[in-house]
């Protein structure tokens, strides 16, 4: 699709080799311009010193100690390490599953079976977005104290899911539109029940969106820090994001021990990302292209 | 072009009501969602709503110069970083579209930023910037042979390294995204084209744009609304340094309400941003709507 037209003013070959060579030079770019900062954590990471800057580009002396501290917990502010891992785990993969089915439901009901009046739901979704994620969490933390849900991993929950649903909704409406409605109808003149049709055909039809709005959620819990780290304050209900932060009012340094703990965390959102890196570009139908 | 006249076909919407038993069904389907809205968001944004609502907030909130300071840098953030992501991820997703095996894997590698925690990652370029012995001075002194400068005592080279930061982290969003949209658009749309003249660059203008131009203005629309609210770029990148003077409204608000105690004055920071926001969110509306009846 993007070969050149052959055979214009330049030669065949010559056109060919000059896009080839500034794909070449443009790919080379990029690849810089993204492993910048992931190659400055492993060199920070890998750095023996703990509490001072090489100033070099190459780890002088590179030593994986402080992967194998922060396996064994030896440090006195990662002491809780995997314990705190595994509340990142279920803080992700409680958004990811609750935003699949509440939006799923959601855009199921309003574009399957046409409730009336469905549009007025779409459009509060999106008014979610009137105040963004970090201009509500001032409001929402109060709230949370009100529901007796101070340092509690479900507030946490309950603020992702709040925050990826509306464009869970979104993708998942616009992936609908390409499924035919005539499935619905036979599968009603079959005589299932809507919520036969919901779990036999629409879910089964909508994977590559559903996986693709389960990333999107698992990521925006990953990533977002701000509600973990006001909503989260015992040792016992931290995530490792709550967890990395304490490094920075420490008055110790250990930047190899932190950068070795970002390093570690970043690889599950990486090895589920690559997993369905299939579904994702299938499943991301913004909008729906005119024609 | 093709769904459209199956469509008018069909019976108009409002002839179709459900019956009796599936309407019950369809409202049993968006309960939970309802109750998420009720308890998630209307509620905080009435409590928010109530917090902000002393008028002589704002006038103490813009007679601080740190706020006039944070307002200018929250709209250079948002409008420097949102077009330019947007507009290079639509560049760039043509040239991922390419079929040679190793640009299909560049783009794997491509995506990490997305996929990286953005903690994790503006930590690490925090790191690079900092001091005299960060890694972008190391590579500065390699090649130049000086000490490099020190990144994040200028006003304006340290909110450079937000937008530049917040532009790594989310172009490769908005570049799968388009991806998609690309994918979606038939090959014989292309095929006619050419036919008709239109190879290269008079392609991208005349046919893929005007194909994807409401991808395009959804995604700005998105992007902006979520670069409003973006409070971990600046809140590691920078840290508002130097002396608070690279903050934004999301970062302003918070040190407002948690480090200095006044959660109002915060809200009411936050708040000032409506006026902008409204506006954005209806016109996100429209789209979506829109192109629910078009398709």
């Amino acid at each position: 699709m993007r070969r050149p037209h052959p055979g214009r003013h330049l030669g065949y070959r010559q056109r060919r080799r000059l896009v080839t060579v500034s794909k070449v030079v443009l790919g080379v770019v990029l690849l810089i311009w993204t492993l910048l900062p992931v190659y400055n954590m492993l060199l920070m990471a890998l750095d023996a010193d703990a509490d001072e800057f090489t100033g070099s580009i190459w780890p002088p002396d590179p030593d994986l100690d402080s992967f194998r501290s922060v396996w064994t917990e030896d440090y006195w502010l990662m002491a809780h390490f995997w314990h705190q891992f595994g509340n990142s785990i279920f803080l992700g993969v409680a958004t990811m599953v609750l935003t699949v089915l509440i939006g799923s439901l959601t855009s199921f009901s309003l574009g399957r079976m046409r409730l009336h009046k469905g549009w007025i739901i779409t459009d509060l979704s999106l008014l979610t977005y009137v105040l963004p994620t970090t201009f509500l969490v001032i409001p929402f933390v109060h709230i949370m104290h009100r529901y007796g849900l101070s340092d509690s991993l479900w507030a946490v929950i309950a603020a992702e899911v709040t925050f990826a649903t509306p464009y869970a909704i979104l993708i998942l409406h616009q992936y609908g539109k390409l499924i035919p409605m005539d499935l619905d109808e036979a599968a009603k003149i079959d005589g299932a029940s809507p919520f036969q049709v919901y779990r036999l055909i629409y879910m089964p039809l909508m994977a590559p969106a559903l996986v693709a709005v389960g990333v999107y959620a698992l990521l925006l819990a990953w990533n977002e820090y701000i509600y973990q780290y006001l909503l989260l304050s015992s040792t016992g209900n931290m995530t490792v994001a709550v967890m990395i932060n304490q490094f920075f009012d420490s008055d110790e340094a250990p930047w190899n021990y932190m950068m070795a703990i970002a390093i570690i965390y970043s690889l599950p959102p990486i090895a589920i990302f690559y997993a369905l890196r299939r579904f994702m570009v299938a499943g991301l139908t913004l909008g729906g292209v005119k024609g | 072009m093709s769904p459209l006249g199956a469509n008018r076909l069909r019976p108009p919407r409002w002839r179709v009501r459900l019956q009796g038993s599936d309407t019950a069904w369809a409202i049993a389907f968006v309960v939970p969602y309802l109750a998420v809205f009720l308890a998630f968001v209307i509620y905080p944004v009435g409590f928010g709503l109530w917090m902000g609502s002393n008028p002589s907030l704002y006038g103490l909130l813009f007679s601080d110069p740190r706020y006039l300071n944070t307002v200018m840098n929250t709209l250079l953030f948002v409008a420097i970083g949102v077009n330019v992501q947007v507009f290079l991820a639509f560049l760039l997703s043509g040239f991922f579209m390419s079929e040679s095996w190793w640009v299909r894997s560049l783009l794997a590698i491509y995506l990490i930023p997305w996929a990286l925690p953005a903690l994790a990652v503006f930590t690490s370029i925090h790191f690079m910037l900092v001091t005299q012995w960060g890694l972008l001075d190391s590579l500065w002194r390699g090649v130049t042979g000086d000490d490099g400068p020190l990144f994040l005592i200028s006003q304006w080279i340290a909110m450079t390294a937000n937008i530049v930061s917040f532009i790594w982290k989310w172009m490769p969003f908005w570049t799968l995204i388009f991806v998609a949209a690309r994918m979606a658009i038939p090959r014989d749309i292309y095929e006619a084209a050419e036919i008709d003249g239109a190879t290269g660059y008079k392609r991208l203008v005349h046919v893929t744009f005007p194909l994807l131009a409401n991808v395009y203005l959804v995604s700005t629309l998105l992007a902006t609304i979520w670069a409003f609210g973006d409070f971990a770029t600046v809140y590691f990148v920078s840290s508002g340094a130097p002396a608070k003077r690279t903050d934004v409204l999301a970062t302003y608000g918070f040190h407002e309400a948690f480090d200095f105690g006044y959660p109002n004055l915060g809200v009411a920071a936050m708040m000032s941003a409506l006026p902008v926001l409204i506006p954005l969110v209806i016109l996100l509306m429209r789209r979506v709507r829109m192109k629910g009846a078009q398709l």
